[in-house]
């Protein structure tokens, strides 16, 4: 076990440390491994040790310009070329132009024979010469403990041990010693007592018949450093450590509105499209039109001259685009443009963290504008893992200010029937699918279900497939309840024929009335006749009387002058 | 005193003349021991024989590898055929007769 080695060395204010080069590890250790010191790096056979340090050494020749020294006491020089050519790695290339210096160093018990007293400064004029031969700053052994079955005086080794890793402090050599776990300890000699600044263990874990490669900083000695298991990956890329890269979620975020190529869905949502850089989930059952609506999404993205890149675990690439002719997208074009990629592969073919590694890799290398995963749901997996992949999935594509299309099969948005993990609280914009099924007959109807940072349409819309496209109608919602498809249709002919009568209706009462106006207006009218002639009359009477009683008065006069001048 | 009589079958074609080099690295203890330690064994079991080549690797480190020496100090028997090495400073000479696949003298002792 650890223990209590040299005094602390002298405290420097921060640790200096050398970039290994492979990524995420320079992450999790902020920097990479103590520089001038020996690291350890353990790990059960097969798990990637001799690997992580060639690509140390690797990227300190080629990347940072620090030559290296590789000494290997398993693997023939050949071999190990051989080994690592499939990553790219040109040893053979380095060593000729001076920047890697590669030493095997055999260790057969069978011929030596001990006669007496010895020690190892052999092993360390062989080192010293390669490192000043070439001025290397790096130094892997892989894997020294070999040299405990070659010398049976265990004393006398580890008192060569102690001294080689002091000889390669004193030279200021940043080195990685491999170690083979052991039983009860990190490895089989207890190397982690020599070397106790920094000590890696990697481990290859089979779970489900998938496997899985982990890394953890066991200690790190002076340093803060990720404590947690990281999945790393290799491939043909060389290694790559997957931290979860932001825990803390500082991104920046993308600016602008996207169009999904859907005019109704679009208008739904109030900036006239989802914001740039967010996560979409599209949810819905077999058969709703996901993939329709995310290869919509990926034409006018392609249209817009963006690229974009789809992963699909179900369909190839080619079905895909041949299906979306049947709506009037044509993406093999865009394919053709090299602006669209499709990345098709079973999910059952890695594990989610090569997936992810995959993923990862894929869209540094394309920077795409959109990700498409369909379906997300197809990825199987621990629930725990499962909800830690996506999670680092989702950073992924947001700290690049990509806008990510995932589709899934469950409507409720959740991943797995059995545990609650729901996807969907991650999402900026959750769109879902549904299908309506009355009247003997299923209509597709949409929702918005919620969109992150924008007013958007709470209503249920329909929408339908076509080769001119993908179009949304207004669904029905009048007091009868919401009607789609065929229901809707006879629903608003139904309505449209009361509304006819009705105003039928309305005419006829219109008419009616204007006929007893015009009817009270002609009474009114013989009324007012009939008056006049009565005023007429009684003018008439009025006047004869008048005439009457002039004439009385006359005669009335003349009789009376008769009668007077007859006295 | 002939050549091919302390000499295995297998290395009868050789003449038995064995060809030895010693790694050292400057002239510490161990290394000295070694040396006196090999000329006395040489002129006890192989006299005539053989011819002893030193070399420092202080001086000429390039040589370590070609060798395959990590122990200091370091026999290799160039000759004859199969390559022995024997590591130590050689004091112990029963384990260098085996080392080097030497008999002892019939009747030497």
């Amino acid at each position: 076990m650890a223990s209590e080695p040299e005094s602390p060395l002298k405290a420097v204010p921060a640790l200096p440390k050398v970039a290994t080069g492979i990524s995420g590890f320079d992450a999790i250790t902020f920097g990479g491994l103590p520089k001038g010191r020996p690291s350890l790096v353990c790990g059960a056979a097969g798990c990637g040790k001799t690997l992580f340090a060639t690509t140390f050494l690797v990227n300190g020749a080629t990347r940072f310009g620090e030559p290296g020294v590789f000494m290997s006491f398993e693997e023939r020089a050949e071999d190990l070329v051989a080994n690592v050519a499939s990553l790219g790695y040109d040893l053979d290339g380095l060593v000729a132009q001076g920047k890697l210096a590669i030493d095997h160093v055999r260790v057969e018990r069978g011929e030596i024979e001990e006669t007496g007293e010895y020690d190892l400064e052999g092993l360390f004029i062989r080192l010293g010469f390669a490192v000043d031969s070439i001025g290397a700053k790096r130094v892997v052994l892989d894997t020294i403990e070999t040299l405990f079955a070659g010398f049976s005086d265990e004393t006398v080794l580890r008192a060569e041990l102690r001294r080689l890793f002091g000889w390669i402090k004193d030279r200021g050599l940043t080195a990685i010693i491999t170690g083979e776990r052991g039983d009860g300890q990190l490895t089989r000699q207890g190397m982690e007592e020599y070397v106790s600044d920094c000590v890696v263990l990697l481990d290859n874990r089979v779970e489900d018949q998938i496997t899985t490669r982990r890394l953890r900083v066991v200690k790190y000695r002076g340093s803060a450093h990720g404590t947690n298991e990281y999945p790393f990956l290799i491939d043909a890329e060389g290694i790559s450590v997957l931290p979860v890269t932001s825990a803390d979620l500082d991104y920046t975020i993308a600016e602008g509105v996207i169009a999904t190529g859907i005019a109704g869905l679009d208008a739904m949502l109030e900036p006239g499209g989802f914001h740039r850089g967010t996560s979409i989930l599209i949810s819905g059952e077999a058969g709703t039109g996901k993939t329709m609506i995310a290869s919509s999404m990926i034409d006018a993205a392609c249209a817009r001259g963006e690229r974009c890149m789809a992963f699909v675990f179900e369909e190839s690439g080619h079905q895909i685009a041949r299906n979306a002719r049947s709506v009037g997208l044509d993406l093999a074009r865009h394919v053709e443009a090299g602006l669209l990629r499709f990345e098709a592969a079973r999910p059952s073919l890695y594990g989610l963290e090569m997936h992810l590694a995959r993923m990862h890799r894929d869209i540094d290398r394309f920077e795409p504008a959109l990700v498409v995963i369909d379906p997300l749901s197809a990825l199987r997996g621990p629930p725990v893992e499962l909800q830690s992949t996506m999670l680092r999935m989702i950073d992924l594509l947001k700290s690049r200010g990509i806008t990510a299309v995932f589709t899934s099969l469950r409507e409720d948005g959740d991943i797995d029937h059995d545990s609650a993990i729901g996807v969907s609280s991650l999402m900026d914009a959750w769109v879902k699918l549904l299908n309506v099924e009355a009247n003997g007959e299923r209509s597709r109807t949409l929702y918005v279900i919620k969109a992150r940072g924008m007013r958007h349409s709470n209503q249920v819309r329909e929408f339908t497939m076509s080769e001119v496209g993908i179009a949304l109608i207004d669904a029905y919602i009048g007091p009868a309840g919401v009607l789609t498809g065929t229901a809707r249709v006879v629903q608003e002919a139904e309505e449209a024929a009361a509304a006819l009568r009705r105003e039928q209706e309305n005419l006829r009462r219109q008419r009616e009335a204007l006929r007893r106006r015009r009817s009270l207006e002609r009474q009114i009218d013989e009324l007012r006749a009939t008056l006049e002639s009565v005023e007429e009359e009684e003018a008439l009477l009025l006047s004869e009387d008048e005439m009457r009683e002039t004439t009385l008065a006359n005669g009335r006069r003349n009789l009376a002058a008769r009668r007077g001048s007859a006295r | 005193m002939s050549g091919t009589e302390p000499i295995d079958g297998e290395d009868a074609p050789d003449e038995g003349h064995y060809h030895l080099r010693l790694y050292v690295a400057g002239q510490t203890a161990k290394s000295l021991a070694a040396m006196a330690n090999l000329k006395r064994f040489c002129e006890e079991h192989l006299a005539g024989h053989y011819d002893i080549e030193v070399v420092d690797l202080m001086k000429n480190p390039q040589l370590a590898a070609g060798d395959q020496i990590l122990a200091i100090p370091t026999l290799v028997r160039r000759l004859p055929a199969p390559l022995k090495r024997i590591i130590g400073d050689l004091s112990n000479t029963e384990k260098v007769l085996i080392g080097l696949d030497i008999r002892p003298k019939a009747g030497g002792f």
